[in-house]
């Protein structure tokens, strides 16, 4: 029994207002699918049905488009820019008003702690908004010549892992150059997307410029093959980044960013500020459960200081707190869904198999709800396949480096190139690295920061495109 | 890190070596773990734990040029009984002040179990010759205090002269504990070394002093004077939790710590109380191996206290001045 | 009493300086006669004193260390709320726009819409200037070289004569959203706008001291602004020709930075000029090895 028992702090649901069944967001407006077919959004935590939600056909995506280019022909592009803008700092400001019952309805919906929701995903909601609303009337200035125009409907798929935050990368950025968009959420992550068409409701947005359409993978493959579609934005698995790739490939005059998997190297040299550097690792792999493209899911500490950093790294584990996401003391969430736990532990076995060793702190895992403790693999080498292949869980794999030279080699040694982490003392010693690293984000002696203003996007399988500041804005216009 | 094998005979450039291979402490990252302690919500039975025992770990403070003996009084009542109302009030640790008034303290606090800690070395500055402070400590450890609260000299720190600030902690630790290496006498006055964190500035200082105290002897470190400003901080006790829990796994020997001046709210006390939890453990959960340095923390606490036992909120005029 | 109405007298403002936060007369005591553009009395107005200026230099001064180290995003956020605030007090601004430059109920109304959206304009430029100046610099050698543009400091501007609400906006806002403290001295003829727009700033979560508004006479006071040596860069828009070269003169003796009065369209998109002319550009080098 420990002295300190933390008791329970539950975030309260109140301020949450389920309905029990969503519809498309088309046009302004929330209607049933055309055929009428739904499916349910359950909460990873406890299984519990949290809605019924819309599942759109093609007949819907298609009335979707119509709406998008309607409005982009007659309202969106044709608006004074600093109207736009004016739109999207209204949109900033109801995230802010309402920003604890994003945050609730997020937990609940994706199963991640509420403390990040809170502290970390809607913020960061806001803040993407606010940046991309000063943008609308300025992109003279952007760097792509006096007047760019925009591309017109942009269709976007976004994955569960940070369902809204997702959405305002895409959203934001395409409405402040001046294309309207359609955007489908994840199956499993629909709620907050809804919420966003609510919100788009409250600032007056246009009817059209942003509509939402729940679905899955039949839905996204239509929206993304839509002739009438300008510009295609994904994010989700390299898998279907490829495919997707692959069916436009044939329309050279449909614009495709994609942002994609990672295996991420976080590289820790003898000299790092070696609780910082703990910390980073822990923040790396185990933030959002691990289920982050960027992770740090690759452990590259230099050998002479190998021993130290695991034992630090294992005392650090045994403080991490696993369980309902709405504790406000709870460090490790709920997995997004079955199917995802189980390719977890499928990896998580090949890499025993493999002849990794594998560790976890002491956890008690709740009965229902989807579930998997922090889990540590080391003797882990390049060829193991659990170093090679993107878990997207809470699974860190631990390879040892003995020069900077061994360590870009083996950090760039993968068909990825999303993110890689750098942890040492020595300033010219990060920007040797950064220099060589091939990786669209490389953050040195910390991890997994964002910001609106900061370009985002991979190199390699990571996919292409950039998201964020002045870079991300080419997505979304005609240059 | 690796550790000097003798600490008796470590000297000089080795000393030196020694503090600045420590790891270096990026300022962002430990502000960011501070501050994402600070973000525990700690409810209901967990806070009543907490409340009690920040209140058995609070040296109750005045030193102040205008402490009277009836000042001296008045707080070593409160520490017996910290709250009129409510008998079951934990009482605190020590009481704290200056060496002239520990006589009066020590004998008001008779019998009590409360600690009598008194500052010397020329508290709060420190700039006097040796002979002087170890005369200070003495003259408090024979006035009857059983903790002694010293000042390392800074300016000595911030010039590179580690040895000196090693000599003077290890010479004011004779005096008050008897030579180094009889760590184990029972019933021995203890050490606080005060390293004053916010003339120290940088991390990394902090890391290097709480490593150069408890090399000299120290039984516990101790943030600040509170006569300056910063005085105790989160991420300046995060540092020094790490120190004590990276020195206990090099050393064997445990050390204590006590973040002073600015801690005024229950709100705070909870804060330090999870910090310490969740970096160097349990084990320090105790007024043995932490305290604060605090005077109206008292109230807030009590206030707290009772209103987790009541339901309502509750106001100054329940609880005395001192 | 008989139960006949009788007109309700109106409670008239003061108007004051806006120094580091707070409305404080002149400490020279003056005031003097605002008028409406038919020449009827609207209002005693300060009459700031070269003491008062100097104040307002003191305090722009104090305010700019925390101001220039907001983040970027809270300078933004921040003057957006300006903007929110303005919106609701449209009726109050068109009112006082038109008995001050004499406009019609439209064009007035035209004037306080424009004034939000510059303001607005600026607002969105926080977070975003630094991309558009700054730049990782290609330089022969193994080093790490980028270029960071920084706020000056304190900044003094004489504020348009005729523009009383757009052109004092137009002005003031370039300088506080990239980091820079501002000390104003708002139009002699018509400087009534800008003193309730600090009723704004002071309702609004701008620091104390980030802008200080002055009102008075030009030449007594722009010269004590334009020679004061903590005064980091001057805006002379306001000032009229005959003062202007003198002024620019003056603020030769610590090279400050010097925006030239122009004929301004203040309607027309305001471009970069004003905001490059407040930041200094760092540029660092860092070696890049193992």
């Amino acid at each position: 029994m420990p002295k300190f028992e933390y008791a329970p702090a539950p975030e309260s649901r109140a301020i949450v207002s389920l309905r029990e069944s969503y519809g498309l967001f088309i046009n302004g407006q929330f209607t049933p699918s055309a055929d009428g077919r739904a499916f349910k959004t359950i909460s990873p935590a406890t299984e519990e049905v949290l809605a019924e939600v819309a599942e759109a056909g093609p007949a819907d995506v298609d009335r979707a488009v119509t709406a998008a280019r309607t409005a982009y022909e007659r309202t969106w592009s044709v608006l004074p820019p600093k109207e736009r803008g004016k739109y999207l700092f209204r949109i900033a400001r109801i995230i802010q008003e309402r920003a604890r019952e994003l945050a609730v309805l997020e937990s609940l919906d994706n199963g991640k702690p509420i403390r990040e929701s809170r502290d970390v995903d809607i913020p960061l909601v806001a803040a993407h908004f606010f940046y991309h609303a000063g943008w609308a009337d300025k992109l003279e200035h952007a760097g792509y010549g006096p007047a760019p125009r925009p591309l017109g409907v942009a269709a976007q798929v976004i994955p569960w892992n940070f369902p809204l935050l997702m959405l305002a990368w895409k959203i934001a950025p395409a409405l402040a150059c001046g294309n309207t968009v359609v955007l489908k959420p994840a199956e499993t992550t629909p709620l907050t997307a809804l919420t966003f068409a609510e919100i788009c409701r409250q600032a007056d947005l246009p009817p059209g410029a942003v509509n939402i359409l729940t679905g899955a993978g039949e839905t996204g493959r239509a929206l993304v093959t839509h002739p009438g579609v300008d510009k295609v934005a994904f994010t989700g698995s390299t898998e279907v980044g490829k495919e997707i790739a692959r069916s436009c490939a044939a329309v050279p005059g449909k614009k495709v960013t994609l942002e994609l998997g990672g295996k991420a190297a976080n590289i820790v040299f003898e000299d790092a500020p070696v609780d910082q550097a703990v910390e980073g690792i822990v923040n790396g792999i185990f933030f959002n459960q691990g289920h982050v493209c960027c992770a740090g899911s690759r452990l590259l500490v230099q050998e002479s200081v190998y021993d130290q950093v695991v034992a630090s790294l294992q005392r650090r584990l045994a403080t991490l707190r696993l369980g309902d996401p709405l504790d406000k003391n709870t460090d490790v969430g709920a997995i997004n869904s079955a199917a995802q736990l189980a390719r977890i532990r499928e990896l998580s076995e090949v890499g025993e198999a493999e002849g990794a060793q594998r560790w976890s702190p002491p956890c008690e895992l709740p009965v229902k709800g989807f579930w998997f403790p922090p889990t540590v693999f080391t003797g882990v080498s390049q060829a193991h396949r659990i170093a090679r292949e993107e878990i997207f869980g809470p699974v860190l794999s631990v390879l040892t480096f003995r020069t900077p030279a061994e360590a870009v080699e083996k950090a760039n040694n993968t068909p990825y190139g999303l993110s890689a982490g750098v942890w040492t003392d020595k300033g010219s010693r990060i920007l040797w690295m950064a220099s060589r690293l091939r990786a669209g984000v490389v953050w040195a002696n910390t991890f997994n920061k964002f910001d609106p203003s900061s370009p985002f996007g991979g190199y390699k399988e990571s996919g292409y495109g950039r998201e964020g500041g002045r870079h991300g804005l080419e997505a979304y216009l005609d240059v | 890190m690796s550790a000097p094998a003798d600490t008796r005979t470590i000297t000089g450039s080795s000393l030196r070596e020694f503090l600045h291979g420590l790891p270096s402490v990026d300022q962002v990252g430990a502000e960011a773990r501070a501050a994402m302690l600070s973000s525990r919500s700690i409810k209901t039975t967990a806070k009543q734990w907490a409340l009690d025992a920040a209140i058995s770990m609070i040296d109750l403070t005045t030193l102040e040029g205008q402490d009277t003996p009836g000042k001296v009084r008045a707080i070593c009542a409160k520490a017996k009984r910290p709250d009129p109302a409510d008998p079951t009030a934990p009482q605190v640790a020590a009481v704290c002040v200056y060496p002239d008034l520990a006589h009066l303290a020590a004998a008001e606090v008779k019998g009590t179990g409360i600690h009598v800690a008194s500052v010397a070395t020329a508290f709060p500055s420190g700039r006097t010759s040796l002979e002087v402070k170890l005369a200070d400590a003495t003259y408090a450890i024979e006035s009857g205090a059983d903790e002694v609260d010293m000042v390392i000299d800074r300016g000595a720190f911030l010039a590179g002269d580690y040895q000196l600030v090693y000599d003077e902690i290890a010479a004011v630790r004779e005096v008050v504990a008897g030579p180094a290496g009889t760590a184990g006498q029972v019933g021995r006055a203890h050490l606080k070394v005060i390293l004053e964190t916010g003339e120290l500035v940088t991390l990394d200082n902090v890391r290097r002093a709480s490593w150069l105290a408890m090399l000299a002897g120290a039984d516990f470190i101790k943030t600040s004077t509170g006569k300056v400003a910063p005085a105790a901080t989160l991420p300046v006790t995060l540092v020094m939790l790490e120190a004590v829990r990276d020195f206990l796994a090099a050393h064997g020997r445990q050390v204590g710590v006590k973040p002073a001046g600015g801690i005024r709210t229950a709100k705070d006390a909870i804060r330090y109380l999870v910090l310490v939890n969740e970096t160097a453990g349990e084990d320090w959960l105790d007024p043995r191996w932490f305290r604060f340095g605090a005077s109206s923390l008292l109230n807030d606490l009590l206030m707290q206290r009772t209103k987790l036992a009541t339901g309502r909120y509750s106001g100054s005029d329940y609880f005395t001045l001192d | 009493m008989s139960d006949t109405a009788t007109a309700r007298l109106a409670v008239r403002k003061t108007y004051k300086l806006y120094i580091g936060g707070a409305f404080p007369r002149s400490e020279s005591g003056r005031s003097y006669v605002v008028t409406d553009h038919k020449g009827g009395f609207l209002a005693n107005a300060a009459m700031a004193s070269r003491k008062d200026a100097r104040d307002a230099v003191v305090a722009a001064r104090k305010a700019f260390a925390a101001w220039s180290a907001a983040t970027a995003y809270n300078r933004g956020q921040v003057l957006y709320r300006v903007a929110e605030l303005l919106e609701g007090r449209r009726l109050q601004f068109t009112a006082e726009v038109r008995s001050a430059e004499g406009l019609g109920a439209r064009q007035a109304e035209a004037v306080v819409d424009a004034a939000i959206d510059r303001w607005v304009w600026y607002a969105g430029w926080a977070d975003k200037i630094a991309q558009v100046r700054g730049a990782s610099n290609p330089v022969a050698g193994p080093f790490f070289n980028f270029s960071l543009p920084e706020p000056t400091g304190v900044v003094a501007v004489i504020a348009p004569d005729a523009s009383s609400l757009l052109g004092f906006v137009s002005v003031v806002a370039p300088a506080v959203v990239t980091g820079n403290t501002v000390v104003a001295l708002a139009s002699e003829r018509f400087p009534l706008p800008a003193v309730s727009l600090t009723e704004v700033l002071a309702t609004s979560d701008v620091p104390g001291g980030v802008i200080n508004v002055l009102t008075g006479r030009t030449a007594e006071v722009a010269p004590w602004l334009a020679s004061h040596m903590d005064v980091n860069a001057i805006d002379l828009t306001g000032a009229p020709d005959s003062l202007a070269d003198d002024l620019a003169v003056a603020a030769a003796e610590n090279l400050k930075r010097v925006v030239r009065p122009g004929d301004d369209d203040w309607t027309q998109p305001p471009g970069l000029k004003r905001m490059l002319a407040y930041l200094e550009t760092k540029t660092v080098w860092h070696p890049v090895g193992i």
